[in-house]
């Protein structure tokens, strides 16, 4: 298939892959020499990365002294309970019919997720696009419809797009449940903390589209963490990968594009103006794993605030970003900050799996968990935690 | 008094409650819509004899085998009629196919429709036809039914239920748990033409697009490759879940790994990109018309010039090989080794990709 295979090419990969464990073997004896053997920890920010390396198996490819850590990139994994909980309550009730993302349906809320509120009877849609359910809304005039709205910076636009839209046609029976998160406050509240640590980044393609270079600057200028801007084919992976290590190799801290036939250095500024036009920074919002993070989420601008279901419907829960904690022994926060790998958590292919799924990483085909547990032999990962759990008891 | 003419002629051409009741709407639907399709050549004395059951004899079923194969399935498909199918066509070959995957050549057909009131009569007329001309080509008769009609928003339009019986000739043993290592993992042809049809005929993506369903009857082809490998393995149609589903189910069935070639899978470009745009993976779109087998490695080239030289198997294709168990997969799975060069596990599906695609 043009346009794709020529991203996928074996042949390409080899060569890269070589080149990855020569920058490798580099690095490390540089390490060694300064008594240092930590294997190299890079993380990919994005859920669409992380799905893109477990799907092509990129992992095994990589030599052991590079571990990737899979990243809070993924908007359905780092949605909080309260939050679906809010959703299902808006959900349930009679006038709405409620439009959502397909992989948001499965989330667990506290009580239920968005699947079992529809099948307990609540009017929830399946949509490819907020413009799906703005259609909706023009087809049930007598009916409230509300968008689900997720996602970074990728899929704001679109949204800020749509809700103008319906403001031009005079629609008023419409309206956003906004969970939209910034990507900038996540990276920055990762490096932050003094649990992590982070040896380069790949920065997602599809965000840095919208926003573009610029705002990643601090990454290499505050943090010295080399940040290479990655596409979703796996060569575009295992370049950029190349492109950290050079970095580190040659000891320069940069933000560099591997993305460039999508990316553009500033970004694109019809929709950087669409999200400004619409949304505002809220003062702080939760992130399931990772708690209260400021400035990493938008809510709608008073002049919108008839579109803003949050606004429409008060909702008793969350709506001050109350946190409902994880359920007992989820781990999916130490995932996410890379502090743990999915099968180190004591839950995993045990009460959590992708069909009852305790945490969000479970949920998405773009969370760590669900990944290592759909393409990996889950008997040999619990042997595997078994053993390392007798070897630290020992 | 136009207006109430209209009215009339609506409330002829539609399914109303009436035609369930037993009475007489019902007595005329049977006959000129059921019977007069599934009998339309005179040659289904079953049907045609309006008893509440068929009868069949048993020593002439007797001459053809030497054990029954009994199987139903019920089709609730969204939208009714796609490109390349319908639900009709869908409930006739999805139980065909069902009976000719135990090797059975399939005989009889029996069909269960719940219908929503308000259905227009044309529809389910060109539904039945459709069954018919389907059953027809399978070489089977729809001999006994039912109709049962329900409130509006019961049910969508139109839910059928097809049950079939066959008979399978002595010696064949085709079983999910009859994969040996060594063995040659076959196809019949292209991968998620069904799956994707069904999602571009919804029309909510707007694609631009020609996937056909794939769906099709394959009890021939089945008979076909009996004629020159009486020893297949194992057999089963990649319907729901598709091939990844059939794979796991042998592996799992036949404790071994199945271990396939992701450079030979058979996909089109066209499911490909759509796949590529949705975020689905081909490996769970589900088929209509293909079958995966597990057949002796010596057996397999001939197989393949016989399925080819088929209408239903003309693309067909040897796409792996099923292996012992050993490191480092020690459980029943299924390995693909993508064309990117690395090899990872095709599990289950867990949840639906789509609902409602039969």
């Amino acid at each position: 298939m043009k346009y794709v295979d020529e991203f996928r090419d074996p042949d390409t990969a080899r060569k890269l892959v070589q080149q990855i464990q020569r920058l490798t073997d580099s690095i490390m004896a540089k390490r060694a020499e300064a008594g240092y053997t930590m294997p190299l920890q890079l993380m990919e920010f994005c859920g669409g990365h992380t799905h893109t390396i477990f799907r092509y198996g990129i992992e095994q490819l990589l030599p052991d002294t590079i571990e990737l850590v899979h990243g809070p990139g993924c908007p359905v994994c780092v949605l909080p309970r309260g939050r679906v909980d809010d959703a299902v309550a808006l959900a349930s009730r009679p006038e709405v019919i409620f439009t959502t993302f397909g992989d948001a349906m499965r989330v667990p809320g506290s009580q239920k997720s968005l699947l079992q509120a529809k099948a307990d009877g609540a009017d929830i849609r399946m949509v490819y696009s907020p413009l799906d359910a703005l259609k909706l809304a023009k087809e049930n005039p007598e009916r409230e419809v509300i968008f689900f709205a997720l996602g970074f910076e990728t899929t704001m636009p679109s949204t800020a797009l749509t809700l103008l839209q319906a403001e031009r046609q005079g629609i008023t029976n419409f309206s956003l449940f906004c969970n939209h998160i910034t990507t900038v406050p996540t990276i920055d509240a990762i490096l932050g903390d003094p649990d992590m640590i982070l040896d380069g980044f790949l920065a997602p393609g599809h965000v840095s589209m919208v926003i573009g270079e610029e705002p990643f600057q601090f990454v290499a200028k505050e943090f010295h963490k080399p940040l290479v801007i990655t596409g979703f084919e796996p060569l575009d992976i295992l370049q950029s990968l190349t492109m950290v290590l050079l970095q580190i190799n040659e000891g320069r801290t940069e933000v560099e594009n591997q993305y460039k036939r999508v990316v553009q250095k500033q970004g694109n500024s019809p929709g950087q103006q669409a999200i400004e036009t619409v949304f505002e920074i809220r003062d702080f919002f939760e992130l399931r794993g990772l708690g209260s993070v400021d400035h990493s989420g938008v809510r709608i601008r008073d002049a919108y605030a008839r579109y803003d279901a949050e606004r429409k419907f008060p909702l008793s829960l969350t709506g001050g970003g109350i946190t409902v904690t994880d359920p007992a022994g989820c781990q999916c926060g130490d995932v996410l900050k890379g502090l743990i790998r999915p099968w180190q958590c004591t839950q995993f292919g045990e009460q959590c799996t992708p069909q009852t799924p305790m945490g969000a990483l479970m949920v998405s085909s773009e969370g760590a968990c669900a990944a290592y547990y759909q393409y990996s032999d889950v008997q040999e990962l619990k042997l595997k935690r078994s053993h390392q759990k007798e070897s630290v008891s020992a | 008094m136009s207006a109430d003419v209209s009215q009339e002629k609506i409330t002829l051409g539609t399914i109303t409650m009436a035609h369930g009741s037993g009475g007489k709407a019902m007595e005329e639907l049977i006959r000129t819509v059921f019977v007069e399709a599934f009998n339309s050549n005179h040659d289904n004395p079953q049907l045609a004899s309006l008893e509440d059951q068929a009868r069949f004899d048993l020593a002439a079923l007797q001459q053809q085998g030497n054990r029954l194969a009994f199987t139903t399935d019920s089709y609730v498909v969204d939208p009714l009629f796609f490109p390349g199918g319908d639900i009709g066509k869908l409930a006739v070959t999805g139980t065909v196919n069902d009976l000719a995957m135990g090797g059975a050549k399939p005989l009889y057909l029996s069909c269960g429709f719940i219908i929503e009131e308000g259905l227009p009569i044309d529809t389910l007329k060109k539904v039945v036809r459709s069954m018919q001309q389907t059953a027809v080509e399978a070489g089977v008769s729809i001999v006994t039914g039912d109709t049962k009609v329900v409130h509006k928003g019961s049910c969508d339009k139109l839910f059928i239920n097809t049950a079939g019986v066959g008979v399978i000739a002595e010696g064949v043993n085709i079983s999910a748990h009859n994969a040996q290592a060594g063995d040659a993992i076959i196809i019949n042809g292209y991968l998620g033409d069904h799956g994707a049809a069904i999602v571009d005929a919804r029309g909510d993506l707007a694609l631009q697009n020609t996937i056909e369903s794939d769906c099709q009857p394959l009890n021939d082809l089945v008979q076909a490759m009996l004629a020159v490998c009486p020893d297949i393995h194992c057999l089963r149609d990649a319907t729901r879940g598709g091939l990844a589903t059939v794979l796991n189910e042998f592996a799992q069935a036949s404790n071994c790994s199945m271990q396939v070639d992701e450079t030979k899978l058979p996909i089109r470009d066209e499911v490909r990109g759509m796949c590529e745009i949705l975020g689905l993976d081909p490996l769970y779109l589900a088929n209509e018309g293909k079958l995966v087998a597990v057949v002796p490695a010596a057996a397999a080239e001939k197989l393949i010039a016989v399925m080819q030289n088929h209408r239903a198997g003309r693309h067909s294709t040897i796409i792996g090989q099923v292996k012992a168990l050993s490191k480092p997969v020690s459980k029943p799975s299924v390995l693909m080794t993508t064309g990117f060069g690395s090899q990872r596990i095709v599990d289950r599906l867990v949840g639906e990709q789509l609902p409602r695609i039969c």
